[in-house]
């Protein structure tokens, strides 16, 4: 490489810069430091391969970053924290498009520039790397779309959908293993067929995002969405063996290890195996259990009474779920956090590992509606005090809080660690209706005796309590 | 790519990936969803890639560089909303002190 050194520099200084970022991001309050180390190590990547001797123009460089900066300024700043998952959707699927359209023209320009440039390895990485980017890609999109409610978020099945996605893949992995072998193919049936090589490839990819994500219901979102970051960070890796960079190396390989540590945080929150994850066989879900059960009985309360007993309680622990977030109930349930503590009522919350639609989504809610950080606690620290506490109010969360988790053995959701709400002394829980949770099992948690069912829209229900505590005063 | 620097470039890889089990193993559940956001905007940087790759080009319009500046975009969208969405995120964060991310071990 004839990188003068001023760009190998600004490379260095920015890869030691992306690891201090991450690492100061594991605590709050250094985190934000850690967006500043991020910036500064991309703007010193970016100054320094501008200063490359291969860049001969800039017009259209400049053009094109104005561009990029113009949709993503608004997207960033815009965006309601609610639909924070889909936005990381959208940004997996152009990390895939770019690793994949920088894929599509190293390979060509190969071609048309020296002839047999692209050695083995090279060729086999690049393959690599157009696969992950371009299924990293539609896959996203497909996860955008299911998250935006544009597709039904619901899980598409069909009979022999592993054969045709193992298919898919298996064809896919030949042609890479093919273009590794001969990088150009000019030898097959005169090139004609060589010629087809590298755009099958690129739409066996397209077509395996797709074909890989619509068996997948949105419950599982946050194993997709960390599973879809890891191969986007991987694609970047890809593309820094296929131009010999070893900055793309490391910051995709960081991003590749961060989607992995996630995924498997989300796979072992929802007692789900890694090998599982890896062949994207989890959207098997019970559809038919519904129906067939009976009328149990369950008590039900209105806002007011609701309220008396919170008011009234010791210590409450809230346990938040995806309902929460599409109730856009955040700032209600702030509201009864406040009357509560005011009342000298000690209110946490408890967070399960895969509430909501992608890690760590309702922490990002509930810091938006300005809760405190340290009342927000995770299952395992919140779980030793269950036992202890007056009343645990879980709001549209469902399958999370199911005690057949830890019994029922018939149980598609058994071995799953639950928050155990069950044994709190008192139990609220704000729903719509008696409908089954997401993966379509009926939750004994409602019909216990010390349950109490506040049907209603969460925001408003919550909303109705606060009023009536306030009022109490 | 010669031999050395395949081998360099896989310690490289190897290297990098244990460190970022280490440093990521670390970060709060709390804040999965700003790491998520953080790592994306840094694995934007195959915007160098797709720099070079318009760059080359000298301003002709073909092929590579339609390719090239597609990219650009591509990444340019996550090196800027990546890093905003983060820090939008983090200033959220605030501990029962009022300082806004500063202090509260738990």
């Amino acid at each position: 490489m004839s990188n003068p050194i001023l760009t190998q520099t600004s490379y260095l200084i920015a890869a030691a810069l992306f690891i201090l970022a991450l690492k100061w991001l594991n605590a709050p309050k250094t985190a934000r430091k850690g967006v500043w180390a991020g910036e500064i190590g991309m703007a010193a990547a970016i100054v320094g391969t501008l200063l490359l001797p291969e860049i001969k123009a800039f017009h259209w460089i400049v053009l094109t970053l104005l561009v990029g900066a113009g949709i993503g300024i608004p997207i960033a700043l815009l965006m309601p924290m609610t639909a924070v998952p889909q936005r990381t959707a959208l940004s997996h699927c152009f990390g895939g498009l770019a690793a994949g359209l920088v894929g599509t023209a190293e390979y060509y320009l190969a071609r048309s520039q020296h002839g047999g440039h692209l050695d083995h390895f090279t060729s086999g990485v690049l393959a690599l790397e157009v696969l992950l980017g371009y299924l990293t890609f539609t896959g996203s999109l497909m996860a955008f779309g299911k998250l935006q409610g544009i597709l039904p978020s619901r899980p598409i099945t069909y009979k022999g959908q592993n054969f045709v996605n193992l298919g898919i893949l298996a064809m896919a992995a030949l042609i890479g293993i093919a273009l590794a072998i001969d990088p150009t193919q000019a030898g097959l049936a005169g090139g004609v067929v060589g010629q087809l090589m590298f755009p099958l490839l690129i739409l066996l990819a397209l077509l395996f995002g797709v074909f890989l994500i619509i068996p997948i219901g949105g419950a599982d979102m946050p194993t997709v969405i960390s599973l879809l970051n890891s191969y986007a960070g991987l694609s970047a890796s890809a593309m820094g063996f296929v131009l010999d960079n070893k900055l793309l190396i490391i910051a995709g390989a960081l991003d590749g290890s961060s989607g992995f540590i996630l995924s498997v945080i989300m796979c072992k929150a929802m007692n789900r195996s890694f090998t599982n994850v890896l062949f994207g066989a989890f959207g098997q879900v019970q559809t038919a259990v519904a129906g067939k059960v009976e009328a149990k009985p369950v008590r039900s309360a209105q806002p007011d009474e609701a309220a008396a007993i919170l008011g009234m309680a010791q210590s409450v622990v809230i346990i938040p779920g995806y309902g929460m977030a599409v109730a856009q109930a955040q700032h209600k349930v702030r509201d009864l956090c406040d009357q509560l503590t005011k009342r000298g009522v000690d209110v946490r919350f408890g967070i399960h590992p895969v509430a909501g639609r992608m890690p760590g989504h309702m922490n990002v809610l509930l810091a938006e509606a300005d809760i405190p950080y340290e009342r927000l606690l995770e299952m395992d620290e919140i779980n030793p005090d269950m036992p202890q506490v007056d009343v645990a109010l879980v709001i549209g969360a469902n399958d999370v809080t199911n005690p057949a988790a830890r019994h029922d053995k018939s149980s598609p959701i058994y071995g799953m660690p639950i928050i155990d709400v069950d044994k709190a002394r008192t139990v609220m829980v704000i729903k719509r209706g008696m409908s089954a949770g997401f993966a379509g099992i009926e939750n004994e948690l409602y019909h216990m005796e010390k349950t109490l069912m506040l049907f209603g829209d969460a925001k408003q229900y919550v909303g109705e309590m606060v009023k009536e505590l306030a009022s109490g005063d | 790519m010669e031999t050395s620097s395949l081998v360099s470039n896989l310690y490289v890889f190897v290297l990098a990936t244990f460190l970022g089990f280490e440093v990521i193993r670390r970060v709060s559940p709390l804040l999965h969803t700003p790491l998520m956001s953080l790592t994306n905007a840094i694995s934007a940087i195959s915007l160098v890639g797709s720099l070079v790759i318009l760059g080359k080009q000298g301003g002709e319009i073909n092929l590579f560089s339609i390719l090239g500046a597609l990219a650009v975009t591509a990444s340019m969208i996550n090196v800027v909303s990546g890093f905003l969405i983060t820090d939008r995120m983090l200033k959220m964060f605030k501990s029962r002190t009022g300082g806004k991310t500063e202090g509260g071990a738990r």
